[in-house]
């Protein structure tokens, strides 16, 4: 017997009292991990913005267009890199209801400027350049149809036709592209913009936005300003942000997600703490008069402090470890789903997770311990 | 019993502060404990047999006088020694027996045992050596609760011993049970008294439970009165 022993002994004297607990524990945590991972994931398009990338829009708005002629015109700008412009399909397979987060790009840049998002093999690279055809298919998006390479699939686009009236256009699938980081966005697919621009019934010689890169981060600001004094006073005059800044704006525009999760897992993590610290004072409330014998018997103090607290912080981290647990399975279920993020309890949401499983145990065991500590012999044994 | 004295208090001054009054329960009370005795502690509820106890058990001090056991000072220990002090020389039985109801009967006797140095196969065999003491080896697995009152009280006994004390405080040790098992109770205290040498301070209401006693005191408002029934 150990006193890690007399504490597992002492935990479990009363299993429902024990479970409820764990419970709220499990409960608290499990939307801690799916919450925060579900942060994660649509922070990930923020966290994973290259440093050295800028993306150039209307100033107007980012849905307004911009000329085809101001892509050459940027790749002129000092110290900038590489230069892809992109334009949305609006594209959907089969079904309006089957979306499919299409780009038409500049199909050389993209492998450029995107090297680290986008990754195929030598053989699929030079496919993609040969064939006007050519589509790059992100693995998720080729799960969810069960696309492979080698098929040949109809896109049509709930925005575009063709000049012979029909939405509909014909792909060949030259490569499931992968990426560096598994966060990574791994949904989009992207098309030749020439065999976009060529076919589509009106709006040609316009594109999106521009994705920029320069040849070093430091010279971000310089470049920023350089680019968009190019076209001051223009018809189309462009606002230039770092990749991070308009991933982040993106973002921001479904609401404060942060607070949002934030307000949630804080009362969780209130409601828990309410119930488990009251539960735990209670049940050590329970055991004055086995703590005044213990005490007469010989145990320091200290020792019996440091026993009730480890006993809160075993609860704490029991309960909390099992809902992490379950909110990886959670997270790994909703993944499956395809839904256009990518979840993770990664190492920075199980850190997080256990320093708040200690501040927990910390706080809920605190004050039943001081109790323990501070308890007279004498006044304990007369609880008998 | 030797003559050597075992536990001495000297002018013990014990009172507390209740609101705005003092209540003095020892005033300048003395006395003295040979090894191998077995003292009787008889009075009346608030003559203060209780507050001895706790004094001799360490877990109470007095405001006055001084406690000297086995030749060393003890009341002017802090609290933290005197866990140790209590660990290492006093056995406690109390009335309502105070086994954890959440451990069987080996583990409740082991409990003093984690304060010692002992290495687990030690420990088991201290355990064993005790239980068998008080005629319960065969309920070593048994938790409080299938248990009876006397054999609780059994195998609180077996864990005031287990780690061999030399003085062992009851508090109304049979307050809790009938006569039969009470007077079971008490021949296993005179035994531990007789055969194995330990020095027993016993508080108790019932004069029956007194008769085991080597002596008797007769505590009454904090003073010893002339009733020493010397054995």
């Amino acid at each position: 017997m150990s006193d890690l022993y007399l504490i597992f002994k002492n935990m479990t004297r009363k299993p429902l009292r024990l479970f409820l607990m764990v419970l709220a524990t499990f409960i608290a945590f499990l939307i801690y991990g799916v919450a925060t991972s579900f942060e994660t994931a649509l922070n990930a398009g923020v966290e994973l913005s290259a440093d050295d990338r800028l993306i150039t829009v209307n100033k107007i708005n980012f849905t307004q267009p911009l000329p085809m002629a101001y892509v050459n015109k940027v790749k002129t700008v000092e110290n900038v890199d590489g230069v892809v412009h992109m334009n949305w399909f609006g594209g959907y397979y089969q079904q309006p209801q089957n979306f499919v987060q299409t780009f038409a790009v500049d199909e050389e840049a993209l492998l450029g400027v995107y090297d680290k998002e986008i990754v195929v093999t030598e053989e699929e690279r030079q496919n993609w350049l040969r064939n006007r055809q050519a589509i790059l298919v992100g693995p998720k998006t080729a799960e969810t149809f069960g696309w492979q390479k080698g098929d040949r699939i109809p896109l049509r686009s709930n925005i575009f036709t063709q000049r012979n009236g029909s939405d509909t256009w014909e792909f060949d699938i030259v490569a499931i592209y992968g990426a560096e980081d598994q966060q990574a966005d791994l949904f989009s697919v992207y098309i030749h913009y020439d065999y976009f621009n060529e076919t589509q019934s009106f709006g040609g010689n316009y594109i999106g936005w521009m994705g920029v890169r320069t040849t070093d981060p430091s010279l971000n600001e310089q470049v920023i300003k350089d680019i968009d004094e190019l076209f001051v006073n223009s018809l189309w005059e462009t606002e230039t942000v770092p990749e991070k800044a308009f991933s982040k704006a993106f973002i921001a525009q479904a609401g404060n997600i942060g607070l949002i999760v934030g307000t949630v897992v804080a009362a969780a993590f209130f409601i828990i703490l309410v119930i488990v610290g009251n539960s735990m004072v209670l049940s050590v409330r329970e055991r004055t008069n086995e703590i005044g014998v213990l005490k007469t018997l010989g145990f320091r103090s200290e020792r019996i402090f440091v026993m009730v607290l480890a006993e809160a912080l075993l609860l704490a981290f029991f309960g909390g470890g099992l809902g992490l647990a379950v909110s990886t399975l959670a997270t790994m279920a909703i993944n499956s789903l395809n839904l256009p993020f990518t979840m993770l309890v990664d190492t920075s949401v199980i850190l997080k997770a256990a320093g708040f499983m200690l501040l927990l145990g910390f706080v809920t065991g605190i004050i039943p311990a001081v109790n323990a500590l501070r308890l007279n012999i004498i006044t304990a044994l007369s609880k008998a | 019993m030797t003559n050597k004295i075992l536990y001495d208090l000297r002018d013990i001054e014990k009172s507390f502060v209740k609101g705005k009054e003092k209540i003095t329960v020892f005033d300048n009370l003395n006395m003295s404990i040979a090894e191998g005795d077995f003292l009787a502690i008889m009075g009346p509820s608030g003559s203060g047999k209780t507050t001895l106890l706790n004094m001799l058990g360490g877990v109470d001090q007095p405001t006055g006088g001084e406690v000297w056991f086995d030749d060393a000072r003890v009341d002017t220990l802090s609290e933290g020694e005197l866990a140790r002090w209590r660990a290492n020389n006093i056995g406690f039985i109390f009335q309502f027996y105070n086994l954890m109801p959440m451990l069987n009967a080996a583990r409740n006797v082991e409990l003093p045992l984690l304060l010692t140095n002992l290495n687990k196969k030690q420990r088991k065999q201290s355990v064993e050596t005790a239980l068998e003491l008080v005629g319960l080896a065969d309920r070593a697995k048994h938790m409080p609760n299938e248990m009876s009152g006397g054999q609780q009280q059994r195998v609180a006994i077996a864990r005031a011993i287990v780690s061999d004390p030399k003085l062992m405080l009851c508090d109304e040790p049979t307050g809790d049970l009938d006569r039969t098992t009470a007077d079971e109770i008490l021949e296993m205290l005179q035994l531990l008294n007789r055969e194995h040498g330990k020095t027993i301070v016993m508080v108790t209401h019932d004069p029956q439970a007194a008769k085991y006693a080597k002596r008797t005191l007769h505590l009454d408002k904090g003073e010893f009165v002339e009733k020493d029934l010397a054995a």
